[in-house]
């Protein structure tokens, strides 16, 4: 008898769960039943492989599939579509639910829009071409001619920790980084670590990453959080789900996956 | 004493005065009331009217505008060297100048035909990219070589109208004068040309004086820059507001002075 109760009550324990979860995003996605994802244009290596989320290849493609699973959506109810950041964060109603494209999540922008809670903390790391004879101390970094992309929180860490002699120079995306390094007009970029490595491998003939910050070094290490409309009813399901990853180690199993050459760099004294 | 021509006139004035100003003020407080009921007003006013962001970026983007004026300074000058030469190779009447008369067609085709992005983005990236050292290869020089080359195009089509647009009678009466051909050019023709021509080239400054800006794109932090990165860092669009002001403060005197010179040239003609 007390078999049979118990049973039935994590039955209906199960079953209610579910239906939570099934419901919590009710009436709270654009259409109906489907989830909304945005990413990049393109979208790049490793967060997502081939520029192509449907694949749910790459760390923001697979967190992105296992947070809708999370949150009582079929794999076929994640719809893709893509932004740039001005789109992501003009005011005006979104034709996505959730943005994952590496956004860091600032006390500034959160005024304008909404983040989850942190997916994935980057650490900060330095991309260089033909790098010997440089080694991984401030002294040398302040020598350097630097290059930053614009919309990344990469610049306000170059101005304040490293400082460098020469203002740095600021580009649109990470290919005109690298297209000005290899024209030698820049010495260095800073990347998050994940991305440096990709870009120091593949990309950048020669390309090496110098070396990295440690999170706790960084005044403010870079979370990142997937972006979503100011007020939008579905952050509390978003959360929810995240911190359901993080606790049953899904997470940091997809980051083991897709991020796990990111270690074994040095760090910058 | 006023006529009664003049009453009338003054009457008339005084009408369609009161008309404009009225139909102005009625579309102003139409804009004023309308926006407003917008649903998404609230939203657009804080990304792009936030009072306090446009006090807080307006003296750095000032700041980096002074590299916009810079870059400007220093390639007007050189546009119109070149824009001249390139003129003065299209308008070459020797048959052994012919060469020199398709180059600078070809010239003028390609660098008018290519959008200035492109060109700043080629040349900017490109040349630097045959590995020449530095400073050779900064993106301050081969930025303005880009806009020199893409504008020089734009003013030598407009100083070969105004070469052509001298009346033949003009030569003619300078070699009866015994004139050479070279002579006749640079003491007659030149300088009714260029004087013609001078309000379509003010122009062209104004519209040099805005694209300077794209040098951006390829790494200097000018005001356009400076701007996308408070935009980035404070999620707002303000700062774009506040260098459009900025530009309007020395673009929009340019273009009434090239107005100016349009009236008074047609004036002087009719």
């Amino acid at each position: 008898m007390h078999k049979v109760l118990a049973i039935s009550i994590i039955a209906s324990m199960i079953a209610v769960g579910g239906a939570q979860a099934q419901s919590c995003h009710e009436g709270k996605t654009i259409s109906a039943g489907k989830l909304t994802i945005a990413t990049g244009n393109p979208a790049y290596y490793p967060w997502v492989l081939d520029d192509a989320p449907e694949s749910g290849q790459g760390f923001e493609a697979a967190v992105a599939y296992a947070l809708a699973g999370k949150m009582g959506f079929m794999q076929e109810d994640v719809i893709w579509t893509r932004t740039s950041f001005d789109q992501a964060i003009q005011p005006g109603a979104k034709d996505f639910d959730l943005n994952m494209q590496q956004f860091s999540i600032t006390a500034q922008r959160d005024k304008v829009v909404d983040f989850s809670a942190p997916y994935y903390t980057a650490p900060m790391a330095v991309l260089v071409r033909g790098g010997d004879g440089l080694t991984a101390d401030m002294a040398t970094l302040k020598r350097l001619k630097w290059g930053v992309v614009a919309t990344t929180t990469a610049l306000p860490v170059v101005m304040e920790k490293i400082a460098p002699e020469s203002p740095p120079l600021i580009y649109d995306d990470n290919v005109n980084v690298v297209e000005a390094m290899k024209a030698g007009q820049i010495d260095a970029a800073l990347f998050d670590l994940p991305t440096a490595l990709y870009l120091g491998a593949v990309v950048l003939e020669g390309g090496q990453v110098l070396g990295q910050f440690t999170a706790d070094e960084t005044k403010n290490p870079d979370h990142f959080g997937a972006l979503m409309t100011e007020g939008n009813p579905l952050k509390e399901c978003v959360d929810a789900a995240l911190t359901e990853m993080k606790a049953d180690g899904s997470l940091a199993a997809i980051e083991a996956q897709w991020l796990q050459e990111a270690t074994g760099v040095p760090l910058i004294q | 004493m006023v006529n009664r021509r003049q009453a009338y006139e003054a009457q008339q004035r005084r009408r369609s005065l009161s008309i404009a100003g009225i139909s102005t003020a009625l579309v102003l407080a139409a804009v004023v009331v309308l926006v407003p009921l917008a649903p998404g007003w609230p939203a657009v006013r804080a990304s792009f009217f936030d009072a306090s962001v446009f006090a807080e970026t307006f003296p750095t983007l000032l700041q980096a505008f002074m590299i916009d004026v810079m870059i400007f300074a220093w390639s007007v000058p050189l546009i119109l060297g070149l824009g001249l030469a390139i003129a003065l190779a299209r308008g070459a009447r020797a048959p052994a100048l012919f060469p020199l008369r398709i180059f600078g067609a070809v010239y003028v085709d390609v660098f008018r035909g290519v959008p200035v992005i492109l060109t700043i983005y080629l040349i900017g990236f490109g040349i630097p990219g045959l590995g020449l050292p530095r400073p050779w290869n900064s993106p301050y020089i081969w930025g303005t070589v880009a806009l020199v080359l893409t504008y020089s195009a734009y003013v030598a089509e407009v100083l070969r109208s105004g070469i052509e647009s001298v009346h033949a009678s003009q030569r003619n009466a300078a070699i009866c004068l015994g004139l050479s051909e070279r002579d006749t050019m640079r003491y007659v023709v030149l300088p009714q040309a260029i004087r013609r021509v001078v309000p379509a080239n003010m122009n062209m400054l104004v519209a040099l004086q805005k694209d300077v800006a794209l040098l951006s794109f390829i790494g200097p932090v000018e005001i356009l820059r400076q701007a996308g990165i408070y935009k980035s860092l404070l999620a707002n669009f303000t700062p774009y507001l506040v260098a459009a002001v900025i530009f309007l403060m020395v673009t929009v005197p340019a273009t009434r002075y090239a107005d100016y010179l349009l009236n008074r040239d047609r004036d002087a003609r009719s």
